[in-house]
């Protein structure tokens, strides 16, 4: 078998293993959801009418509003699933099975992107969910065309896959399930310094910098032009760069950490 | 098959291996003929776990020369692990799904076909009396079916080389002699054992050959029969109910080894009919009347205890063990 198929063939049944844990003990994956979907309850119904002012006049009914703070839910919803892969990469580390996978002769990498292809099925998953509920409440995105719409989908896999292999590196790094959930509570908490709320250009000047150099701000800012038609300037090759790095060093990291001699 | 090496299922020329300043392996060699049952024994802490590891490819040694397999461990790991199975001393099963899906797991990185790897899957719970747990979750398992499953998943890609770090610990005694069934079936088929264990009894029951770890050398190796005669641990043991009794006959009999506490005393002996008698007529004309007599012939118990530190007296083994 060639290398590639073997990898294809032993990461697919490793997917498989994880898929089957997710749906045999789904509480952590719907915990994860309520995160997101309640502070999208909570900013449109609660703060809704001070946020709706604050970005610009407002109008009665917080339309406006949910369309601003939905994009940066829906990367908020993959920075809170990504916490998943983290705790369970930890979970599956200090388990037995894994020194049995280790000397087996399978793909080297299929534990690892067992977990990564799973994590990013979850997170489209939760998109959709989370989507959903913006729906529900009043979101549209009418503007957008078919293009803008792939193009949205293809940003929100490809921000999956990076916070993905950043989780799965934090993971790999913890010695237990809690550390490791702890450990990745920066990528569900990162969005409320971002532009998702409330724009970056609303915030103190000395923070602005933070807001607008950290990887979710200029990925929301894609998202939002491509689904609602604000200016997206420099900000997608910006979101891709930012992609394509935060990837390169997860994978780099957990590959890494993997291939060590277990504790 | 034309060099000698080849006839080895594993060889291993001065293993070394130290975690920070301890050294665990110490320069070891080994050499395991294919189709043979090796046991390798050790007081706690002794290494056994960490050659295991390291044969298996799930740690790497500092130095050594180490073929498994006929494959060298270094430079071709994968084809170590494509003719290895590995049950190690810490369950290696999927907690969270159950039984039958941890089987089928290994079936599907084994690369069998789906009705070859149900087939192997049922007939493998069956062998480990596993059928009626399958469907259930391991995490429900107790830890001797939970042990069977590891050993079972172990068996599922017809592996020419198995390596069980002390595959029945935590068996009952009925499951123990099932799976020391399943060990010499296995050998019989031709593949190879090596495997690590707490009870000597059953390095004596399986093992071609034995080798006895120490201080991170082999203290000795040998088949059983060749270890037992490395130490004179035969003798007759007497025992007394009553104190003072146990104090006459100790004081008459002082070349005897005495155990206070379990009011014991321990004569040299071989255990053949002639020293047996000419020690019963030492003892009536002495005079002493022990209330039971046991003939002890040195076992792998006197060898372990005399190699690894300890005396060669079984009953002062509580204070040998580390
Ligand atoms: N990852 C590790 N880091 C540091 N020290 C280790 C590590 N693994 C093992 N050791 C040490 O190596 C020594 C040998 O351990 P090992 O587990 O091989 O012993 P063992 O013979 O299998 O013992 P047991 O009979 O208790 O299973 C011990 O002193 C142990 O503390
Ligand atoms: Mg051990």
């Amino acid at each position: 078998m060639s290398t590639l198929s073997l990898a294809v063939r032993d990461s697919s049944t490793m997917l498989r293993r994880n898929l089957l844990h997710a749906r045999r003990y789904p509480s952590l994956t719907l915990n994860l959801l309520l995160t997101p979907i309640m502070l999208l309850l909570l900013f449109v119904y609660i703060f809704g009418d001070v946020m709706s002012a604050g970005i610009g006049g407002g109008s009665a009914d917080r339309s406006e509003y949910v369309a601003y703070i939905v994009p940066g839910i829906l990367m908020m919803t993959i920075g809170g699933t990504v916490i998943g892969a983290a705790v369970s990469v930890a979970t599956d580390m200090s388990e037995g099975i894994i020194a049995r996978f280790r000397t087996m002769a399978i793909h080297r990498g299929s534990v690892l992107i067992g977990h990564v292809v799973g994590s990013v099925l979850q997170c489209v998953a939760s998109v959709v969910v989370v989507g959903a509920v913006a729906v529900a409440i009043g979101f549209r995105s009418t503007g957008a065309t078919v293009l803008e719409w792939l193009a949205a989908f293809g940003l929100l896999v490809l921000f999956s896959l990076a916070l993905t292999w950043i989780a799965v590196g934090m993971g790999m790094a913890s010695p237990s399930a809690e550390a490791a959930g702890n450990s990745a509570q920066p990528l569900i908490l990162l969005p409320l310094i971002s532009s998702a709320f409330i724009p970056a250009g609303t915030m103190p000047g000395w923070f602005q910098p933070i807001a607008e150099y950290q990887p979710f701000t200029p990925a929301i800012e894609t998202l939002r032009g491509l689904l609602l038609g604000s200016a997206i300037g420099d900000n997608w090759w910006i979101a891709i760069l930012w992609c394509v790095g935060l990837t390169a060093l997860g994978y780099r990291w957990s590959t890494a950490s993997f291939n060590r001699d277990p504790k | 098959m034309t060099t000698t090496s080849h006839s080895l299922a594993i060889e291993a020329k001065g293993l070394r291996k130290a975690y920070g300043d301890r050294t665990v392996l110490d320069g070891i060699d080994l050499a395991v003929p294919a189709g043979s049952i090796f046991a390798l024994l050790g007081p706690n802490g002794a290494g056994k776990t960490t050659a295991v590891k390291i044969l298996s490819t799930l740690v790497t040694a500092d130095a050594g020369e180490l073929r498994v397999g006929g494959h060298d461990l270094a430079s071709e790991p994968q084809a170590v692990r494509a003719s290895i199975g590995v049950t190690g001393q810490f369950s290696a099963v999927d907690g969270l799904i159950t039984g039958e899906e941890n089987m089928l797991l290994m079936a599907d990185l084994h690369h069998l076909s789906r009705s070859e790897g149900r087939r192997t899957a049922a007939e493998l719970l069956e062998r480990f009396d596993l059928v009626e747990a399958a469907s259930k979750p391991v995490s429900t398992y107790s830890g001797g079916m939970k042990r069977r499953l590891d050993i079972a998943m172990t068996l599922v890609g017809a592996p020419r080389i198995i390596f069980l770090d002390e595959p029945t610990t935590g068996l009952d005694p009925r499951s123990r002699h099932t799976m020391w069934g399943i060990i010499r079936e296995l050998v019989s088929g031709g593949v190879t054992v090596f495997l690590t264990t707490q009870y000597l009894e059953e390095a004596d029951e399986l093992a071609d050959r034995i080798a006895v770890l120490s201080n991170g050398r082999i203290a000795a190796e040998g088949s059983a029969e060749e270890l037992k005669r490395l130490v004179p641990g035969g003798h007759v043991r007497l025992r007394f109910t009553d104190p003072a009794a146990y104090q006459a006959a100790a004081a008459t009999l002082r070349e005897a080894t005495a155990d206070d506490e379990a009011l014991s005393l321990q004569i040299p002996s071989g255990g053949s009919q002639r020293e047996l008698r000419s020690i019963l007529d030492w003892l009536d004309s002495a005079g002493v009347e022990a209330d039971e007599l046991t003939v002890h012939t040195p076992d792998l118990d006197d060898v372990f205890f005399a190699l690894t530190g300890g005396t060669n007296l079984p009953d002062q083994t509580k204070e040998t063990v580390r």
